[in-house]
């Protein structure tokens, strides 16, 4: 095996699913099924492999992978290792060279799981890295966004044999709205292939070593729960966290508008934060906190509400009246923190007339 | 109606341990009985019924008998009486990799897995085909199961919910090509959720024989007992199905136990809306009832270790009980129980075990046993310990409202008295009387039901729920209802903002008496 390159086992693709999970700050998706696909291959004998951003080349090409789509439709038809690998093989036809290895979009919920799904059908390797270090609910709230690298070529595939190449779009905007209709018209899920990156721009631009991170913080809720300890601290020792607020949900309100679930959960707190009130606002994913009406927390910062007792993450769509949780905060990547990076995912790009204050230095 | 001319109503509850039965007229509990549940189960069943008519001149005027069970339950937790089943779904090229029984845990999957067939059909989101149905492929696949013998099919069709004609369809080529077989469909089932959904089909369909033989037994117990009167089977969401309507769908009487307690004790205590919290002596149930019935869970449910998406009753089971143990200090309570040893082994019984009826007795809560054994206990230990249990059921109460709005709380179950008389949140804690036999009433009381849960397309809020409320009242009439005094009990819709068009999720819930 190549030097930074190590084969993963199904423990560690257990971990993988789990810390994905808590990284998805109440979204992403549930990586259930994705989970499911891959027991299914790892039990065939597939041995994802993992590489470092560094040991790619320079000029090697990576692509760039995850499901577009409503969440409801991902219900019944579910995801497919086939269908996942699709766009990667079309696209690397139409550029005549083959990719060296891929790379999930986001580290977040089940997109995570994209690029060890496109693996087993390609045989590539799976760079330990993202561009969103999370779960964002825009598909252009990227590092490669944020450094404005081009956006093309984009390919979508669906079950049938039915594939879409954007070969140029004025922005990543655009590139958003024409997948949105292509994806529409395939039944409202498509796996995709994003712009293809070379190394050097992976090396430069990615949110390098975020797998190893997610399955660092499986590994600790694991170990925790094997031992018969706490699962958050463990985690927050692990990673360096926070815990914000510790509480029950005394209210919790939604509502979907242009295919983002958008609300606010609130939270009675206990123990400690006795008499203390926090309000978390999301659009899919957890966006600002409030305590007593003061800022809190925020984007970047990975906020994520975690069962009290079991230090599962709950997502947005299942958060309950009643449901004891602690809120934690974990440290965004550095290069979600930069002045052109919080335009593009900081509190105001979710609506909130806030500047960014980081919770870890 | 029958309801006047035979005024009598029975009902029975087979529990693990004990079969409980009621004679009921109008709101008023003539007799009640708790005996032991025998290994037969029917012999059981037989001495529960004698217990409550005696042979007596009430067993004329009996207008129904109906049983809720925990046999369904109990063959899937032990892989007992299990027949094996083909599947078949109708999705590709959709959802290829992960195939009937792919989330089974292994020894259900070796017992009920039999052959597996995907075929080419479905539906998208907005309702066109995803490819025109393989009605070839469909019939070869019913031609296979037939050689092999097998005669359970559970059937499933992606976004069948939301368009069945594909599923429907491929039934009607399947009951074609082997009229032997018995086909579960999916979307009579279950709402979007395929993996859930298909699970659920396929184990309604490992346990339809069982279920035949079942009933078949309960109708021999109730004619051996004299009751010459339609025999009806609980279901999960409070009511109550012919006994050959529940024999073709036993995964809907799979929890009705739980259920059967929640009604039994709205309808004792005159409330229909608020917690229910049922102490037995290892768990604690607690669930919430609107307009008289369980909520229902809004997930996937777990049974056996498969999950399942259908519907089943939103249920919170908590590790305390009357035969809970309690530490030395008074601080923990459970989650290990001497369940049903509690009358011999508990300090109150003369054994030497400190369980929580035991510091229930101490607190003076109840007068179970004898007091005098548990006055050694100190002060200390006992108020830690009604700490403990009071934080413990707040917390499960309080998981189970669905806001902070306060509400009443229903306590039943044989270690009813754990319940605090004073919880945040509750308007008032209702002790139920006749709380030993709630299951039993509510069977004896619940009604002929029939529910819809689908999505539809562009129809408009009005017509969606015309056309539900018209299919649920046809479910309720098969079932055994009598189509003249069929009432709508619940409705409600979400408009599902993720899809295309003007979709919208109906349900509908509509009960009736036996006709």
């Amino acid at each position: 095996m190549i030097e930074g390159a190590r084969e993963l086992g199904p423990v560690e693709i257990e971990d993988l699913a789990a810390g994905a999970w808590i990284l998805g700050a109440g979204g992403g998706g549930n990586p259930y099924h994705s989970l499911l696909n891959l027991r299914a291959e790892t039990a065939r004998g597939f041995r994802p492999v993992v590489v470092s951003a560094e040991s790619l080349a320079d000029d090697d090409l990576v692509a760039v992978v995850s499901t577009m789509g409503a969440p409801l439709v991902g219900e019944e038809r579910l995801p497919d290792p086939g269908v996942a690998a699709r766009p990667v093989q079309v696209l690397a036809e139409r550029l005549g060279r083959p990719f060296a290895a891929v790379m999930s979009l986001e580290i977040g919920g089940s997109n995570s799981l994209q690029s060890f799904q496109v693996a087993a059908r390609t045989g590539l390797p799976v760079v330990d890295a993202d561009c969103m270090g999370r779960a964002f609910p825009e598909a252009q709230m990227t590092t490669f966004a944020i450094a404005n690298l081009r956006n093309y070529p984009f390919c979508l595939a669906d079950v049938r044999d039915n594939v879409v190449i954007v070969e140029r779009a004025a922005s990543w905007q655009w590139q958003e709205r024409l997948g949105r209709v292509a994806v529409t018209e395939v039944g409202s899920i498509a796996a995709t292939a994003k712009a293809p990156r070379t190394g050097r721009e992976i090396k430069d631009h990615a949110i390098l070593g975020s797998v190893s991170r997610a399955i660092r913080i499986g590994a600790a809720l694991r170990e925790a729960r094997e031992r018969g300890e706490d699962p958050v601290e463990a985690v927050l020792n692990s990673e360096g966290g926070l815990v914000l607020f510790s509480g029950k949900v005394s209210d919790m309100q939604r509502r979907t508008t242009r295919g983002f679930l958008r609300g606010m959960a609130t939270i009675a707190g206990l123990g400690e934060d006795r008499g203390s009130t926090m309000e978390l606002h999301f659009q899919n994913e957890f966006a600002v906190a409030f305590r007593d009406g003061e800022p809190a927390g925020m984007t970047p910062d990975i906020l994520t509400v975690v069962d009290s007792a079991t230090g599962e993450a709950l997502g947005t769509e299942v958060i309950a009246y009643g449901q004891r949780v602690r809120v934690i905060a974990l440290d965004a990547p550095a290069a979600l923190k930069t002045e052109p990076a919080l335009a593009l995912v900081g509190p105001r790009a979710f609506g909130f007339d806030l500047d960014f204050r980081p919770l870890f230095a | 109606m029958t309801e006047a001319r035979f005024p009598h109503r029975v009902g029975v509850d087979v529990g693990g341990t004990h079969t409980d039965a009621v004679l009921m007229r109008g709101g008023r509990v003539l007799a009640e009985v708790k005996a032991r549940t025998t290994e037969d189960v029917t012999s059981g069943v037989v001495a529960a019924l004698h217990g409550v008519l005696g042979g007596g001149a009430e067993v004329r005027n009996i207008a129904r008998v109906v049983i809720g069970t925990t046999h369904f339950t109990n063959a899937v937790l032990t892989g007992t009486g299990l027949e094996r089943v083909a599947a078949v779904r109708v999705g590709l090229p959709a959802s290829a990799s992960l195939p009937p029984f792919c989330d089974w845990p292994d020894r259900l999957a070796g017992i009920v897995r039999g052959p597996v067939f995907m075929v080419e059909g479905g539906h998208e989101c907005d309702g066109r085909p995803i490819v025109p149905l393989d009605e070839a492929a469909v019939a070869a696949a019913g031609r296979e199961i037939r050689k092999a013998g097998i005669r359970e099919i559970g059937l499933s069709a992606v976004f069948a919910p939301l368009d069945g004609s594909a599923e429907a369809r491929a039934a009607e080529i399947l009951r074609d090509v082997h009229p032997e077989a018995s086909i579960t469909e999916s979307r009579k089932l279950g709402r979007i959720g395929l993996l859930g959904r298909e699970s659920a089909g396929l184990l309604n369909a490992a346990l339809r024989p069982l279920a035949a033989r079942v009933t078949a037994a309960f109708a021999d117990a109730a004619s051996a007992s004299g009751a010459d009167a339609p025999l009806f089977i609980a279901r999960n969401d409070g009511t109550i199905a012919s006994a050959a309507a529940a024999a073709e769908y036993p995964v809907l009487s799979l929890s009705s136990g739980p259920t059967n307690s929640m009604t039994g004790a709205a309808f004792l205590s005159g409330a229909s809306e608020g917690v229910v919290v049922d102490v037995g002596g290892t768990t604690t149930d607690v669930g919430y009832l609107r307009a008289g019935f369980p909520r229902e869970a809004p997930r996937e449910v777990e049974i056996g270790g498969v999950r399942t998406l259908f519907r089943m009753p939103d249920l919170l089971s908590i590790a305390l009980g009357g035969g809970s143990l309690v530490s030395e200090g008074g601080d923990r309570v459970g989650p290990q129980s001497i369940g049903f040893r509690l009358a011999e082994e508990g300090l109150v019984f003369g054994g030497v075990v400190l369980t929580a009826t035991d510091c229930g007795v101490a607190a003076g809560w109840a007068s179970i046993g004898d007091s005098s054994r548990v006055r050694g206990l100190s002060r200390q230990v006992v108020g830690r310990f009604a700490e403990t249990v009071r934080e413990q059921i707040a917390e499960a109460v309080d998981r189970m409202k669905p806001d902070a709005r306060e509400c009443p709380l229903l306590a039943v179950g044989g270690g009813a008295f754990l319940v605090p008389s004073r919880l945040e949140g509750i308007s008032e804690t209702v002790t139920v009387p006749h709380a030993g036999v709630a299951n039993a009433v509510g069977a004896a009381i619940a009604r002929i039901g029939g529910e819809v849960d689908k999505v539809f397309h562009d129809v408009g809020r009005d017509e969606a729920f015309r056309l539900a409320q018209a299919e649920a009242e046809a479910r309720a009439v098969s079932a055994g209802a009598d189509p003249r005094g069929v009432e709508m009990v619940e409705r409600e819709d979400l408009p599902l903002a993720y899809l295309p068009g003007d979709a919208r999720r109906v349900r509908v819930r509509v009960v009736g008496e036996a006709g």
